[in-house]
């Protein structure tokens, strides 16, 4: 079958020989969108966390035929234009909130779904937020001030 | 003072990895690549009868099965006890009994399930002490040369003996022991296992792996090669971004001999990639253990002596991790002063899943031990826990039973300040029915590389290009640890750079120099070491240089400053007189010369000067040198337990506060504090990411972790079945103070402080909760279960039940 969505802005036609491919693999594989990680390809982990019409979902969970017509976000297509990073990315940098990395783009994307419904997050519900996003080497700390100083960033850059 | 060092600075790789272009090996694609999957066995043990495997050659886009009967055997392991395909029988249940390659995962994965294999099952071993048995089956039958073997114990040997135990024993006012366990874990990298194989025209082979030890890999590599008949050729090894290490890239593993084996039976690249669940069931945890352990003091809370004897249930095959003994008589014999000791071990065969290396190595089994046991000393001789081990505190200067050369020795003040931060004196104690505890423990790790092979060397090779870039390559692998972020900040310090000029060259044995790997929290002290001795071979090279060069420099620099500035004349000064190798200077790619006035001219460019060199009419010269690093430490002699294994030791503590629900039997972890000697801090930020990510482990394995077996099989390979902290687990105030003891030994002055923040957590948290509820668990993980099994048995029926509805 022919799928067609929106990939970071771009619209996209691809065909699915089987009809069940996984949207991750679809990104991942022909797509070249290699930045959304599998870690465990159950929606335990959080690595393939992706934005479908704004709402977060893992990646290895939905069929990559679910998104027919769909706006998808990857963090390929976060830094809006021509700046190099995001504001989440760019506090996840300044803040130590990145060690081996895997996590990161996920952990990423589901910042950004959290600061859209909410700019200024407490911080119980940002541990909450990302209960989701597994994380091995960092113990979180470090990730919850960069979401703090993110949330801080996007408010600078709304004014 | 360095504008850098003690200065958060975020990782060189943090925006590719913000963006998701770091590369994984999970990303790296190959032409023509192809996609392998192995057959593992399904019996702890059994004999393999036969093997077919015509059904999975029939399926379309396969293009390879392999098995022991059609490739040549590949030994592996530092007993060479490990084949990469299982041909006789099978010990475990994750042993390699086939593998596949084929045009995409998916038809790999359907091939290496349509292969029959048929096996004569044999009785099994699945704990030491039965392994340990009169008549017990064996495991191995034979060794690698072929001897025969009459036990399941591993011919391997730790040892420590010192003093007159039996006397200090006999003498002690008090004197407590006790059993403690502690789990598999599972190392839990967020990137899976994976390696990509391929050979080029002449047979030379390139591996993407995921390693710690790419220098020992190409070793062990190149010897897979011989194996395999194509001795004299070459492995490369390239180490892409690991997605986590944490011990895991220790060893070669089978998975990587199958990949070398498909490619080469293939002649095509061939990628394997372990899935999650294949992570848990069929790459190795961390060893489990059994520590038995008694402590007696003088009446005045002074040890006197210390007995530990150690099991380990190492699993069906050796892995660096049967080497842990060797980490644990650190603690057994240099944490605290104690002057008589027995430490011994025995390693035993089982049919479980072969176990391997994780952080610490060994530390955080026996200090789970020895600080919870010390805490009972501590109740039998009515000592508060804080006191007894400021007494028994190791101090600078001192010599260990084992001979380890306690340089510097911050401990004292990581006990004290523990104290005074999480209030200790005031909330210490005991109280029986109190909900609330406070605990503490305390360790000791390698802190200046840890000598476990002849050599514990890293070099590092530094490069300046024509326009003041400055390249490092080192072969030591960054996990995510940060090794590349000290590398960057050390560099462009010791040099004179930007660090925003200063690039880490990606690992591969082609172009980095020799490593032992990166282990024992050894990266930042051994490379960074080297790195200053190659920066100051750098500056002397550009020094050098200068003098022919820089007077032309200055001219030139002068002049323009003229042209652009022609109403104001050029300060009168001789900087000519200046012009000496011990005058210059090198700052943020600046080259100036010492003690002249601030003109501006006198600052010339970095690039000016290297390009000056290298195009200098009738013969230019590089500025690319090396360095190579070999800690001053001793291969210990493992038998008598005597050695300096380090060229200095991590001493710290960990204090923590909990709250008891006895009800449930969940623990709630309401404040924590850690102070450490980390000897001189280089990147603040990248070491908090190193103290909290290490004690957020540590918390999993006080409190959640554990791969589940039954009979062999692993039963919880996911996580939802195993947990690792969330977010929400770690949401307790963390207080970090560092101790900085400016390591003689240490670049800069800093030690090792990869291992040492997961050490002490779970006796702390243990210790914690007898205070709070007077139970004593000596069993990880601390689950509420167990807990509330412990409370049930120490109260019994004191406890009054609440009557259902009673709220």
């Amino acid at each position: 079958m022919e799928l067609n969505f929106t990939l970071n802005g771009v619209p996209i036609s691809c065909s699915l020989p089987r009809g069940s491919e996984l949207l991750l693999d679809v990104l991942r594989g022909p797509l070249e969108q290699t930045g959304t990680k599998e870690g465990c390809g159950k929606g335990e982990c959080g690595a393939c966390t992706i934005l479908v019409e704004g709402r977060m979902v893992n990646a290895c969970l939905t069929l990559a035929a679910e998104v027919e017509g769909c706006e998808v976000t990857t963090i390929e297509g976060l830094a809006a234009g021509g700046s190099e990073l995001a504001a989440e990315q760019r506090a996840f940098v300044e803040q130590g909130g990145i060690q081996c990395g895997f996590c990161s783009p996920g952990m990423i994307m589901s910042v950004r779904a959290l600061l859209d419904r909410d700019p200024d997050p407490p911080e119980a519900e940002i541990r909450r937020a990302l209960a989701g996003n597994l994380c091995r080497c960092t113990g979180y700390s470090q990730i919850v001030e960069a979401v703090r100083r993110a949330a801080e960033l996007r408010r600078e850059e709304a004014r | 003072m360095s504008p850098y060092l003690g200065k958060a600075r975020p990782r060189p790789d943090a925006a590719e990895k913000a963006t998701g272009r770091a590369e994984y090996i999970h990303d790296i694609r190959r032409p023509g690549m192809l996609h392998a999957a192995i057959r593992f066995s399904e019996h702890a043990h059994a004999r393999i009868k036969g093997i077919d495997t015509l059904k999975a050659e029939r399926i379309r886009g396969v293009r390879a099965v392999i098995t022991a009967q059609n490739t040549p055997e590949i030994r592996l392991g530092f007993l060479r006890d490990n084949v990469a395909l299982k041909g006789e029988k099978v010990r475990q249940f994750r042993d390699e009994v086939a593998a596949v390659a084929a045009i995409d995962p998916d038809v790999a994965a359907e091939a290496a399930a349509a292969i029959e294999v048929e096996y004569e099952p044999l009785p099994a071993l699945f704990d030491p002490a039965s392994a340990l048995d009169e008549g017990a089956p064996l495991v191995h039958e034979r060794d690698a040369a072929g001897r025969p073997l009459e036990t399941n114990l591993m011919p391997v040997h730790f040892r420590h003996s010192s003093g007159d135990i039996t006397a200090a024993r006999s003498a002690a006012a008090h004197a407590v022991s006790g059993e403690f366990s502690t789990p598999l874990i599972q190392q839990s990298c967020m990137g899976t296992a994976g390696a990509l194989a391929e050979f080029d025209p002449r047979m030379n082979l390139t591996i993407w792996a995921k390693t710690q030890i790419p220098f020992l890999a190409q070793r062990d590599f190149n010897s897979a090669l011989s194996q395999i008949g194509l001795a004299g050729r070459n492995t490369r090894v390239i180490v892409p971004a690991l997605g986590g290490g944490f011990g895991t890239g220790l060893d070669t593993h089978c998975y990587e001999y199958i990949a070398i084996l498909l490619a080469w039976r293939t002649g095509k690249p061939v990628k394997i990639l372990y899935k999650r669940d294949q992570e848990f069931a069929y790459l190795s945890p961390r060893q489990s253990s059994t520590v038995r352990i008694s402590q007696g003091c003088d009446a005045g809370g002074r040890l006197t002596f210390r007995d530990v004897h150690v099991t380990q249930d190492n699993g069906a095959y050796g892995s660096w991790g049967a080497t842990y003994p060797s980490v644990m008589m650190i603690p057994a014999t240099s944490l605290y002063r104690v002057p008589n000791i027995e430490f011994d071990c025995e390693l035993v065969y089982t049919n479980n899943t072969y176990a391997q290396a994780m952080r610490g190595y060994g530390n955080p089994e026996l200090t789970w031990a020895l600080e919870s046991n010390l805490d009972e000393l501590a109740e039998a001789a009515g000592i508060d826990p804080l006191e007894i081990r400021r007494i028994n505190c190791n101090e600078p200067g001192e010599v260990t039973p084992m001979g380890l050369r306690v340089t510097t020795c911050g401990l004292r003040e990581c006990i004290e300040g523990v104290g005074e931060r999480l209030g200790w004196k005031n909330k210490g104690g005991w109280g029986a029915g109190k909900k609330r505890g406070v605990g503490l423990a305390s360790m000791v790790h390698v802190g200046g590389s840890g000598r476990i092979y002849r050599s514990d060397a890293s070099g590092v090779i530094l490069r300046l290009d024509d326009y003041g870039n400055l390249y490092v390559a080192s072969g030591g692998v960054d996990m995510g640890q940060g090794l590349h972020s000290a590398l960057q900040i050390m560099a462009a310090d010791s040099v004179g750079v930007d660090p925003e000029r200063v690039f880490i060259t990606q690992t591969d044995t082609s172009t980095c120099p020799w490593d032992v790997g990166t282990h024992a929290s050894r990266g930042a002290f051994t490379a960074g070491n080297a790195l200053l001795m190659a920066a100051e071979k750098m500056r002397r090279q550009l020094f050098e240089a200068a003098i022919d060069l820089y007077p032309d420099l200055v001219e030139q620099a002068r002049r323009s400053w003229i042209r652009a500035n022609p109403d104001t004349p050029p300060a009168d000064f001789d900087w000519r007189a200046s012009v000496a190798p011990e005058r210059f200077q090198l700052r943020n790619n600046l080259l100036s010369l010492r003690d002249t006035p601030p003109i501006p001219w006198l600052e010339i460019d970095l690039a000016k000067l290297i390009r000056a060199a290298h195009f200098r009419a009738g013969g230019g010269e590089m500025f690319t040198v090396e360095a190579f690093y070999d800690p001053p430490s001793e291969l210990p002699d493992w038998e008598r337990g005597q050695g300096n294994m380090s060229a200095c030791y991590t001493y710290g503590t960990q204090g923590v506060e909990v709250e008891v629900d006895t009800d449930t039997g969940d623990v709630k972890i309401v404040a924590m504090v850690s102070v450490l000697d980390v000897g001189r801090v280089i990147n603040p930020q990248a070491l908090r990411g190193q103290i909290v990510g290490a004690i957020a482990q540590g918390v999993g394995y006080a409190l959640y972790e554990q791969v589940i077996t039954e009979k062999g099989r692993i039963l919880n390979p996911n996580f939802t079945d195993y947990k690792i902290p969330t977010a929400v687990e770690i949401d307790f105030p963390l207080d970090l103070e560092y101790i900085e003891t400016d390591e003689p030994a240490g670049p800069y002055g800093a030690k090792g402080i990869g291992e040492p923040g997961l050490t002490p957590t779970a006796p702390a948290i243990a210790n914690a909760i007898f205070d709070a509820v007077g139970v004593r668990v000596r069993d990880l993980p601390i689950t509420p279960e167990r807990l509330l099994a412990a409370l049930h048995a120490r109260y019994d029926d004191h406890i009054p039940r609440r009557a259902p509805n009673a709220r």
